[in-house]
């Protein structure tokens, strides 16, 4: 018995552990599914080979690498590298077009990296000759392939110094089929001395990159300036650069050889000879190469030209993964006819607020260049005075360079960057705004300067401030532009002097308001040290352009709210589209309360709780199902009640089939194994809460009845958590009872009541009977069966082992049992009927003859009979059915 | 065939299961909870300094004081990550499995109430009294916000103010979102409270889920699968406080969580249907 008991627990466990798997299984599957698509994205075996080599040129030796994808011969794309980088900085870039099918000829230029030779600064006899012999050793090469012997199908793109490279490279090789000029310039003079007014900060962090090549490649430990003599502080950059660096570094201004020698550097002198497809992809946040840059190359090549301005550039991001993949794809239009064009004639960034990750947020706009148009907005404020500090301190902070969109993370810290200097600002602000603006380019103003006393060096700063109701100013791009005016007239008469202010891209949102400030003063540049007073006005608007086009990628995600329909429906379908099952009845059974057939309960592992059961009960009977523990008895009524699934046969309740939930398990009441209350409420609560979810009229309860069967008394209020075992288990009876179901099934309903209650208990259940419903109750106790049941099913290992009326079980023909005081005279004058002789009970088996002749016969023998009745054999019926105890 | 009166479709009706669930203390005290964190937050903050509404950085618990509508943002920061989703996981978690636990479950499935039907039931009160937490905790904050703090605009870490009726706008499409982002949850704990007999483990179990999401969503190195954590998007109600609302972010939250959350209920209802009840 302990065995069988063991095993139902075991069972139990087992089947819990497995659904606790199934839902550890489920979440690690959904959370690490996603990851296995990841990885496997990821890793996919490089299909290109790179080879290292060094190249000689005239001067130099060149550190290239060359990316060959697997299906060869295939166009060539010529990487050239930022200022400060080598052939490593365009390593990334490399191998996503080398995945994309490009021979990619990668390379450290001169001067840089591991190359030997000189800065030039792309240089048309160094660096762009050095470009020009790799695209003619490409030409050579039997994987790449030719337009004509000696001309590759080649694209050349590069960044900063790189863009530079491939303009002048284009405007200079016609094999060149396409470029991508990134975050590059137009003119070099323009880019570090805007307006003539040197932008130190910039150039500073510039000649320390062409010097720091000089200290990482050598195996000095000591800085540049120190290991090597006075021509050291050129570092790599040739002498003729070298010179020009120090007479502007040291003077500000550009004297006419140095003004040649940057023209002579700088794409503009080339520009008008591009012939091929030009993507410009200039940033948004780049105080070094500014939006103007783009503007002017575009302007000034012949061939198609298309211009992308990105949230990003030399004081914010490269360009990010979609960009750049976007990139490639325009490549490969371009060089393979693959495809269409991915970007428009003109598209910019516009960039919103700092998203929680920090990052702006950013949306694209194509736009037709062709439908520029300028908005005037009408700025306030009076003519103002403003001076040049001595020495031009302080100085104005208007960024940090590469640092700026870093900053702008830290809002407080990007907030130092609106700060006024007493006395050097006039700010000139518009009325708040009555719809958006949206300015992408350069503002014009109109400004009138006179001098108040000496008039100092000329050179004034001019930037766009973007004001919000709190008074919070944002400087948009960091965009600062000088301006150097023109000889002032001594007299305090005024001069008027149309600038055009740095790019920028911003939405000046409605309310806010848009300001022009003119200062003196600004640390990113050479600023005027000569004293000086200004008194400053702006005639006129400023002139703000805007560039109308429709955004790129619509801001609302159609595909996700597609997807959240999509969801929605699925889940509208899944709720109401169910399997209707007929029921299945068989009406010849519609008034036998339950049969039950060939019943299997069988769980994995081997167990079989119920084998092959079969039985009926008949309207009117208390059916006693008796068994040990663990014989299957509680097992058939949690099938009877359509909680668990039999593995074969069926029970009909009224003809119908148990399933779960089947409609006719509302005739059945039932309590098994143990009871189910809400432990937070009262007993009463508890009974009238589980009628209502019944859903049946209240009236139908009968709940007078169910309470006195509970018995409960003033228990009945209060909470079932106090309640003792046996209250709960006539609480439980009780609800079993409610609306006095046809069938009422009860699972050891003895256990926990005391001796009078289980005496109530029987009055109950036969009156119950007696009323032409049925009982059903499951015990392991006898005498229980014994006392409250007409009929008895005896199980034991799930099987029927015997069944009946309780008095055809119990007692089989006519064996009785007289306690007598002789019981050897007894056992004489009753002869060969008796069977048995215990102590003063003799037992006899009086086959056809009653009870009343045998007493008589004893009685008249002198024997005097103390009790008389039939043999209780049940108890031994029992142990012989089951094989125990005999 | 059936008893008088029985219909499958009277069975549990959602008002009788409110009244079981309502009477629970678990009940009273979460929903207490989410209620009484706003006061707690105010009594926390009265121990600092006021601050500068003009002051332009920092982060939104600087500005939590600002006003009313910073204070409930601040609010959903605080309670974003664990107690919102605490509370549904407990609602959706015991729906199953305490019925289970006390019992009760097999003599609601004899009555008979259809087992989807009861799942359903369930599911439904169980959103309910989600729904009433997750609102009731920005409700309070709002008022309490108000009280303390004023009816003033939004101002975010950009120095951005949205004004206040636009902000009381926004703030209840944040509260929508967040709804609809915890949706997964649970889906995911009426899993567990199916599979699971026990609540603790239901609830436990989709807490956990959630907090490995985090951390996973924490570890950048993961990239692009990390749009796939459910929790990935838990903030993104954020973005309706900009000048000009991005959607994307937030209609990826939902889409997912609301995918999740199907899936999740359709494994939920196919195993419910399918179960051995032998509690």
């Amino acid at each position: 018995m302990l065995a069988s008991v063991g095993r139902v627990t075991l069972r139990r466990r087992l089947t819990r552990s497995r659904g606790r798997l199934v839902a550890l299984a489920a979440v690690v599957v959904v959370l690490l599914g996603a990851t296995a698509v990841w990885i496997s994205r990821e890793d996919p075996a490089p299909d290109f080979q790179v080879e290292d080599g060094f190249v000689e040129v005239s001067g130099a030796t060149l550190d290239t690498s060359l990316y060959i994808p697997s299906q060869t011969p295939a166009p060539a794309v010529l990487l050239a590298h930022g200022f400060g980088g080598d052939k490593h900085s365009t390593e990334k870039d490399a191998r996503e077009l080398a995945a994309a099918g490009f021979v990619v000829q990668t390379y450290s230029a001169r001067g840089f990296g591991r190359s030997t030779g000189k800065i030039g600064l792309n240089d048309p006899d160094l660096e762009v000759a050095d470009a020009r012999f790799l695209v003619s050793r490409l030409a050579s090469r039997s994987d790449v392939v030719l337009d004509s012997p000696g001309d590759p199908r080649i694209a050349v793109s590069g960044a900063s110094y790189g863009g530079g490279l491939s303009l002048l490279l284009a405007g200079t090789d016609s094999r060149i089929d396409a470029l991508v000029p990134v975050i590059t310039y137009n003119s070099l003079a323009e880019g570090l001395l805007p307006n003539g007014v040197f932008k130190g900060a910039w150039g500073g962090f510039l000649y320390s990159m062409g010097v720091d090549s000089v200290v990482s490649s050598s195996d000095g430990v000591a800085p540049a300036s120190l290991a090597t003599p006075v021509s050291g502080v050129c570092g790599r950059f040739t002498p003729e650069i070298c010179r020009a660096w120090t007479e502007v570094a040291t003077t500000g201004t550009m004297g006419p050889e140095t003004t040649a020698l940057l023209r002579r550097v700088s794409p503009l002198t080339v520009t008008d000879k591009i012939k091929a497809p030009t993507l410009l992809v200039q940033g948004e946040q780049d105080t070094l190469f500014g939006l103007d840059q783009s503007d002017a190359n575009a302007a000034q090549i012949p061939g198609p030209v298309q211009q992308v301005w990105f949230a990003g550039g030399h004081d914010g991001a490269y360009p990010d993964d979609e960009l750049r993949a976007r990139i490639i794809s325009w490549i490969s239009f371009q060089l393979r006819g693959a495809g269409s064009n991915p970007f428009g004639a003109f598209e910019y960034d516009v960039q919103g607020n700092i998203t929680p990750e920090g990052i702006p947020s950013a949306r694209t706009v194509r736009a037709d260049p062709a439908g520029a148009t300028r908005r005037s907005v009408e700025l306030l404020g009076d003519a103002q005075t403003i001076i040049t500090p001595p020495g031009g301190l302080p100085a104005a902070i208007s960024g940090m360079p590469a640092l700026n969109s870093r900053l702008a993370q830290t809002p407080w810290l990007s907030s130092l960057f609106g700060m006024d200097l007493p006395g050097q600002q006039a700010a000139f602000t518009s009325a708040p705004l009555e719809s958006q603006l949206l300015a992408a380019g350069a503002p014009r103003v109109r400004l009138r300067v006179s001098a108040v006393g000496p008039p100092g060096d000329g050179v004034l700063f001019l930037k766009v401030f973007d004001k919000d109701p709190n008074d919070n100013r944002t400087l948009p791009g960091n965009a600062v532009m000088p301006v150097r005016l023109p000889p002032l007239p001594a007299d305090g008469s005024p001069v008027e002097v149309d600038v055009e202010l740095s790019g920028i891209v911003r939405p000046f949102e409605t309310g806010h308001t848009l300001q022009v400030v003119v200062g003196t003063t600004d640390q990113n540049f050479r600023t005027p040290t000569t004293p000086a007073s200004y008194r400053v006005s702006l005639v006129g608007p400023v002139s703000v352009p805007v560039v109308p086009g429709a955004p790129t990628s619509s801001l609302l995600p159609v595909g996700q709210l597609l997807g959240i329909l999509g969801v929605l429906v699925l889940a509208l379908v899944l709720g109401f589209v169910r399997r209707r099952r007929s029921p299945d009845v068989d009406s010849s059974l519609s008034d036998t309360p339950l049969v039950i057939s060939s019943l299997t309960k069988a769980y994995p592992g081997g167990v079989t709780a119920v084998d092959d059961l079969s039985f009926s009960v008949a309207r009117g009977q208390i059916l006693g199902l008796l068994g040990p523990n663990g014989a299957g008895k509680t097992t058939t009524l949690r099938m009877l009640m359509g909680l668990i699934k039999p593995t074969a046969g069926e029970i009909r309740v009224f003809g119908s089939l148990i399933t779960p939930g089947a409609p006719v398990l509302s005739r059945v009441g039932s309590f098994v194994e143990s009871a189910g209350f809400l432990p937070h409420l009262s007993g009463i609560e508890n009974l009238r809460l589980y009628w209502a979810a019944t859903g049946r009229p209240a009236a139908d309860a009968c709940f007078d009845e169910a309470l006195e069967i509970a018995g409960l008394g003033s228990a009945l209020s209060r909470r079932v958590r106090t309640y003792s075992q046996g209250m709960r288990q006539r609480l439980a009876i009780a609800q079993a009872m409610l609306g006095l179901p046809d069938l009422l099934v009860l699972d050891e309903p003895a256990n926990g009541l005391d001796p009078p209650q289980i005496h109530a208990m029987r009055d109950v259940l036969r009156r119950y009977a007696a009323a032409g419903r049925t009982v059903v109750v499951s015990s392991h106790l006898l005498a229980e069966v014994e006392q409250t049941c007409s009929h008895v099913v005896v199980v034991h290992h799930g099987h029927v082992i015997a069944s009946g009326t309780v008095s055809e079980i119990a007692s089989a023909g006519g064996a009785s049992s007289f306690t007598v005081d002789q019981p050897v005279l007894a056992a004489s004058v009753l002869g060969p009927l008796v069977t048995a002789v215990e102590g003063s009970v003799v037992h006899a088996d009086l086959g056809t003859s009653s009870i009343g002749t045998a007493v008589s016969a004893l009685v008249a023998a002198g024997v005097s009979v103390e009790r008389a009745g039939p043999r209780v054999r049940l108890e031994d019926a029992f142990l012989q059915l089951v094989g125990e105890g005999s | 065939m059936t008893a008088a009166g029985y219909a499958p479709s009277r069975t549990l009706r959602l008002g009788v299961e409110l009244r079981r669930q309502l009477r629970r203390r678990r009940t009273k005290m979460l929903l207490a909870l989410t209620a009484l964190l706003p006061l707690l937050l105010v009594v926390a903050f009265g121990f600092g300094e006021t601050p500068d509404t003009a002051k332009r950085g920092g982060t939104f618990a600087d500005l939590a004081m600002v006003s009313a509508p910073n204070f409930v943002v601040f609010g959903f920061y605080v309670a974003g990550a664990y107690l919102l989703p605490v509370v549904v996981a407990v609602f959706f978690g015991e729906a199953v499995a305490s019925e289970a636990s006390w019992s009760s479950l097999k003599y609601l499935l004899a009555i008979p109430v259809p087992r989807l039907r009861l799942l359903r039931q369930k599911a439904f009160v169980a959103g309910w009294l989600s729904l009433a937490g997750l609102l009731l905790f920005p409700l309070c904050a709002f008022l309490v916000g108000v009280i303390w703090y004023g009816a003033g605009d939004a101002t975010s870490p950009t120095g951005d103010a949205v004004p206040f009726g636009k902000s009381v706008v926004a703030l209840c499409v944040a509260s929508g979102y967040i709804v609809v982002q915890l949706s997964w949850v649970a889906g995911l704990a009426l899993l567990l409270s199916v599979v699971l007999d026990a609540p603790l483990g239901a609830v436990g179990g989709a807490v956990l889920a959630g907090v490995l999401s985090q951390i996973l969503d924490a570890i950048t190195a993961l990239g692009g699968v990390r749009e796939f954590l459910p929790t990935h998007y838990t903030f993104s109600w954020i973005d309706v406080f900009s000048t000009d609302v991005n959607w994307t972010n937030m209609a990826s939250g939902a889409l997912l969580s609301l995918g999740y959350c199907l899936v999740f209920c359709v494994f939920a209802a196919r195993r419910f249907a399918r179960k051995d009840i032998t509690s």
